[in-house]
């Protein structure tokens, strides 16, 4: 979808993306704590009679969701995969970039998992785990019917590439 | 009489199902025993009522008798290649490792244990939770036996070939571990808390005792870590047999490992700042696998094994040369402006590598250089923090199994950075052909064809 910029992203010419209800999801998830906090901070200042103050910190909580909003925009963005012939490559980040290669022969195995809110929307988060603890890949925001099939295909993948310690 | 009568002497016929030592309950619940029977006693002092002694009874009497059933129902033997492990009472529980993927074998001797002649076989595999194959306990005699045999199945070798013979490597002096052991972290924080409150008790005792019952935990757990590092250095012996590398240490609790060939996932040479004047340098290797068993659960694990605690460079070139004798070491350093990210590390970081294996050099005080057979590695990981992004430099990781080793190659210049994982990966690749499972190189000729 995006052209490819940033670290490691030449080495591979196709990336695919979360699915953009992770962008809606995140949406979502910046709304709701900025209406929980206006109603925890501004409610109460409002109710107490200091409808001055209330604004203030009405605005400042607005306008730190609006920034927070942007930047889990960005960084759903900047999830990125790939699935290349022998490893996966996972890309992601923002202020410290990250790129992961897991060769398929090393995968130990896969999961699928996700939570109440990405299963609200259809969307599921796929791991992958190695022998090393370090190792750290893993894909949020697929959605479910797509991250089974991933996680099939890799599971196929790792078998027949799979290597002893 | 049994069929295992008409074995030479000290032979085990692992085919045939086998119990474990009789007088293992008294090891496995004795460590639990000792505190109770304290308590127990001390009721005794201090009350006169027989009621409440006669339900303490009843409990250790319990605990006995849970140790004497669990002794009862348990039987293992060798299956082909797999050893079977049956135990359990109620929730029967069949355990099959597969000894072709034994990462290790440990023989364990804990004190009580060694009182009585007792030993425990200890499998390790790379399985990530804790229940790897455990004999506990057998005759020390016995456990030398089951554990060549053991090794003898997991090399391929029929089970009744001679143990293989043993060519000493290395042996620890004695008197340059307790200074390694002195010279150490853990033993300074221990000495500069203990001197701190002796000199406050010279001059407020009441201060000096808050301190050290609100201490004593922490003072604990160090002294612990100050004594395994000591224990596992005592006397350690390392030699090489054909079936691996042969480890036995141990002042109280004595521990005898053998590391299989090619099992070693990284190697790690650590010289920390105080060793430099001596030239001490300690070599550890890492093994795939962690083991949980009951006593080790509250300290952690211990991913790595250290096999020269403190030598001189030549010992550890010479141990290097045994366990990875193709080594790169044409160490090149990264870009000159990689000082303004890590102006501590700069002069340490250097990285090379060939088609055998990759090495990292690093650390900010303790220098530590690692090596990782490219065979081993499991992934790689390239980051760029903000500063690096500003100098155009960036890090990549590269995983070996486990938890605790990770070589990174810090601070390259991006554009070498991501050639390094792209050149790597492709090694990596090729290095791992070898162990490719051959079930798995046909499914996946099935895979190409279908």
């Amino acid at each position: 979808v995006n052209a490819p910029t940033g670290l490691g992203a030449d080495l591979a010419q196709e990336w695919m993306h979360p699915s953009p209800k992770l962008g809606t999801l995140r949406h979502a998830e910046a709304a709701a704590v900025t209406v929980l906090l206006l109603l925890a901070v501004c409610l109460p200042l409002f109710l107490t009679g200091n409808p001055g103050p209330a604004a203030i910190a009405a605005a400042a909580i607005v306008v730190c969701g609006v920034v927070a909003d942007v930047l889990l925009q960005r960084r759903v963005r900047a999830w990125a995969f790939c699935e290349r012939n022998e490893d996966l490559l996972v890309r992601r980040g923002l202020l410290v970039r990250r790129l992961s290669l897991v060769p398929y022969g090393r995968m130990q195995f896969v999961d699928v998992s996700s939570g109440p809110l990405e299963r609200a929307v259809g969307l599921a988060t796929l791991r992958l785990h190695t022998a090393a603890a370090t190792s750290d890949a893993r894909i949020p925001g697929l959605p479910r019917a797509e991250a089974e099939r991933l996680r099939d295909q890799l599971s196929t993948l790792g078998s027949a590439q799979a290597a002893g310690l | 009489v049994t069929e295992a009568d008409a074995l030479p002497a000290g032979e085990v016929d692992v085919g045939t199902w086998h119990r474990l030592h009789p007088l293992s309950p008294v090891v496995r619940t004795g460590r639990a025993l000792i505190p109770l029977a304290g308590v127990l006693l001390l009721r005794l002092a201090g009350s006169n009522d027989h009621r409440n002694y006669l339900w303490d009874l009843g409990v250790v009497g319990l605990v006995a008798l849970a140790g004497v059933v669990a002794w009862l129902v348990t039987r293992w033997r060798v299956e082909g290649t797999t050893l079977r492990i049956e135990s359990g009472l109620l929730r029967r529980d069949s355990q099959r490792v597969p000894l072709t993927q034994v990462q290790a074998v440990d023989v364990i001797r804990p004190g009580i244990a060694r009182a009585l002649g007792l030993a425990e076989v200890r499998l390790r595999t790379a399985a990530s939770s804790g229940k790897a194959g455990r004999l506990a306990y057998l005759r020390v005699a016995e456990a030398e036996q089951v554990r060549a045999q053991l090794l003898a199945i997991a090399h391929g070798v029929t089970a009744d070939a001679p143990a293989p013979p043993e060519w000493p490597l290395y042996i620890q002096p004695g008197g340059r571990l307790l200074g390694s052991v002195v010279l150490s972290r853990p033993f300074g924080v221990l000495a500069a808390l203990g001197v701190a409150i002796l000199v406050t008790d010279a001059f407020a005792p009441a201060v000096a005792g808050g301190i050290l019952s609100a201490s004593l935990a922490y003072l604990l757990a160090i002294a612990t870590v100050v004594w395994r590092r000591f224990n596992a250095g005592w006397r350690l012996r390392v030699g090489e047999a054909a079936d691996g590398l042969r480890l036995r240490s141990g002042a109280l609790e004595t521990t005898a490992e053998t590391i299989p060939r090619g099992r070693v996932q990284a190697l790690v040479l650590t010289r920390p700042l105080v060793w430099r004047p001596f030239g001490w340098v300690r070599l550890q290797l890492d093994v795939a696998g962690t083991v949980k068993s009951r006593e080790e659960r509250q300290s952690g694990t211990r991913p790595l094994r250290t096999v020269v605690p403190a030598g001189n460079a030549e010992v550890a070139v010479g141990l290097l040369d045994r366990v990875l004798p193709d080594r790169p070491d044409q160490l090149r350093p990264p870009p000159a402006r990689a000082r303004w990210k890590t102006p501590l590390r700069y002069h340490w970081l250097g990285v090379d590598w060939n088609p055998t294996a990759l090495v990292v050099t690093g650390g900010r005080i303790t220098h530590r250089t690692v090596w990782v057979p490219l065979a081993k590695v499991q992934s790689l990981r390239l980051s760029q923090g903000p500063v690096q992004r500003r100098l155009r430099l960036a890090t990549v990781h590269v995983d070996a199994a486990g938890r605790r080793v990770t070589a990174s190659v810090r601070d390259r210049d991006v554009d070498e950075a991501q050639q390094l994982l792209r050149e790597l990966a492709e090694a990596c690749r090729q290095a791992r052909q070898p162990l490719v499972r051959p079930h798995a190189a046909a499914q996946r000729e099935d895979a190409r064809s279908g």
